[in-house]
């Protein structure tokens, strides 16, 4: 194996892994094998950003946070797991029995579906599709959906009240989300979020061609932090939940696992959005050294190295999710409303405009 | 300038977030079964009833009197008078409880009988691991159950043991002298009973 093709370890097992599948029945092995593992690992890592949080959190208020589960409580996702599994599932009798059941599988649906366009590394992407970036934030808008189904169907009024805020405030932040991110849109000249991430993984000396390094592109990824965090629910955007007014927003009225399935897609959320940042503003699996620093470690080193710059980036963003919960306190819901109409989206516009002028006079 | 207050916010929470790490003093949380806090003399939890004396039912300073079941706001005291008496703790005959039960899961730790008890018979014990698993059989304490010794009295409240011991001291020391004043003339016994 020559070092071009080591880091593609993955999709030439997966190839040969096809070899032993009839011909008719390739497709089919194939989307399983690239659905399969990204089921997997999406699902681990929900749970680790769990137990991370609630340390990360501890910390910062100067306590150990979850210890007692394992070493380092590092098994608290799999107590809480098997709580929520064996825990009565409770459905009020005035609700809306189908939609209340079906919100929670349409939300996770919803949240592991924009995972199909997100490279992970070189060739390692779902389907690469020519609209990427749009299919991601298509798939995004369900998100409002389910959350509503929930609220709707509950027959609460802290549901109703959760979901209607939740819809208002992720339509609100959709549109600075888009926008900020069309600046890359029109540096990169692609939807595609492979192509996005190739146009980043070259380098000047040392210095990666990431956008965030371009003015627009630093704006941009403000923008994006802030309204991607308002998108995902989280604090201090959290509103939809709030659990000091509301009990705890559209998903009150649900219980044992449909309440984890809610919580599931909400860190899903959050890895995504991360991801996204990732790819449109980091580079994606893309090295921050570039190729000046000789290739180091065993061939599988080598091999795993660009998922785990990925990796490493999605959970710096993380981090940040759960060190910006930590510090600030939640918005007032008119304050809400005026930050993303009155400050975030003339923002954006102006980015967009200023950008479209340095593209046009670079030529 | 927009933005400063979030930056010294991020700031302070990172601050907390890495000293937690290199000085364990930050961490003021106990990590409860394996250490705990320093317990405060003025604690309490759930009252117990005192016995002078190595026998508990004997030395059971209670003399069913009821004042504490009437004044107990949850009313989580049971109490059933005796018909004989036994001498109390000032050596005085005395009724007693022949039931005196109090529920753990009722009683809400004011202190109002103890307030109220003319006989120093119930305390506050500081003992707050009364979780079970038996919700029929293990909360309803019963007189056994209640009973502590006047030494554990002393060790758990020093101070509020040591007051407690010289008004007993006192009474029994009058009631001593009140016998033996009593005993030759009458007259005298009515006047010390006065005081």
């Amino acid at each position: 194996m020559t070092p071009e093709t080591i880091d593609q370890i993955f999709v030439l097992s997966k190839g040969w892994l096809l070899g032993y599948v009839l011909a008719a029945l390739q497709p089919i092995g194939s989307a399983i094998l690239s659905v399969v593992p990204v089921l997997v690992v999406f699902p681990l890592l929900f749970a680790i950003t769990t137990v991370l949080e609630r340390k990360g959190l501890g910390r910062i208020q100067n306590r150990y946070g979850p210890n007692r589960v394992g070493p380092y409580g590092i098994w608290q996702p799999i107590a809480d797991g098997i709580k929520s599994l064996t825990k009565e599932d409770i459905v009020p009798r005035t609700a809306d029995q189908v939609v209340h059941f079906l919100a929670p599988l349409l939300l996770v649906l919803a949240a592991f579906l924009a995972y199909a366009v997100l490279p992970i590394g070189k060739n390692m992407v779902i389907t690469n599709l020519n609209a990427g970036l749009l299919f991601f934030f298509a798939v995004g808008s369900m998100v409002e959906l389910a959350v509503f189904m929930a609220g709707w169907s509950s027959r609460s009024k802290y549901s109703l009240l959760g979901a209607m805020r939740a819809v208002a405030q992720m339509i609100s932040y959709e549109v600075p989300l888009v926008l900020a991110s069309i600046v890359v849109i029109m540096a990169s000249g692609s939807l595609s979020t492979v192509d996005i991430v190739n146009m980043q993984a070259t380098y000047t000396g040392i210095w990666p061609h990431w956008f965030l390094f371009t003015p627009w592109g630093f704006a941009g990824f403000i923008l994006f932090m802030v309204a991607a965090t308002a998108e995902s629910n989280r604090a201090p955007f959290d509103l939809p939940e709030a659990e000091s007014e509301l009990v705890a927003g559209y998903h009150t009225e649900y219980s044992s696992m449909k309440f984890a399935m809610f919580y599931m897609a909400e860190y899903a959320n959050m890895i995504t959005v991360a991801c996204v940042a990732t790819l449109l503003f980091f580079g994606g699996a893309s090295s921050p050294f570039g190729h000046l620093i000789p290739a180091f470690g065993g061939p599988i080193v080598q091999a795993i190295l660009p998922v785990l710059w990925f990796v490493f980036k999605v959970f710096c963003f993380l981090f940040l999710y759960i060190w910006v919960r930590a510090t600030l306190p939640r918005f007032r819901y008119d304050q809400l409303m005026g930050f993303g109409w009155k400050f975030l989206l003339p923002l954006a516009m102006l980015n967009i405009i200023a950008t479209s002028l340095v593209l046009a006079f670079r030529g | 300038m927009l933005g400063v207050g979030i930056l010294k916010g991020l700031a302070e929470t990172a601050r907390n977030f890495l000293g937690s790490y290199v000085s364990k003093d930050r961490l003021t949380t106990f990590q409860f079964p394996e250490e705990r806090a320093p317990r405060i003399e003025a604690s309490r939890n759930f009252p117990f009833l005192v016995y002078d004396g190595a026998d508990w039912h004997e030395g059971m300073r209670c003399v069913s009197c009821l004042i504490c079941e009437k004044e107990c706001p949850p009313k989580c005291i049971f109490i059933e008078k005796s018909t004989d008496k036994k001498p109390d703790a000032t050596g005085k005959p005395q009724f007693y409880p022949t039931t005196f039960s109090i529920d753990v899961s009722v009683c809400m730790s004011c202190q109002i009988c103890v307030e109220v008890c003319p006989f120093n018979a119930i305390k506050m014990d500081v003992d707050f691991e009364q979780s079970t698993s038996d919700r029929f059989g293990d909360l309803l304490w019963n007189k056994e159950r209640l009973a502590k010794s006047n030494e554990y009295y002393r060790e758990i409240h020093p101070t509020e043991a040591a007051a407690v011991d010289a008004e007993l001291a006192e009474a029994r020391a009058k009631a001593a002298g009140a016998k033996a004043a009593a005993a030759p003339v009458k007259p005298v016994s009515g006047v010390a009973e006065e005081k």
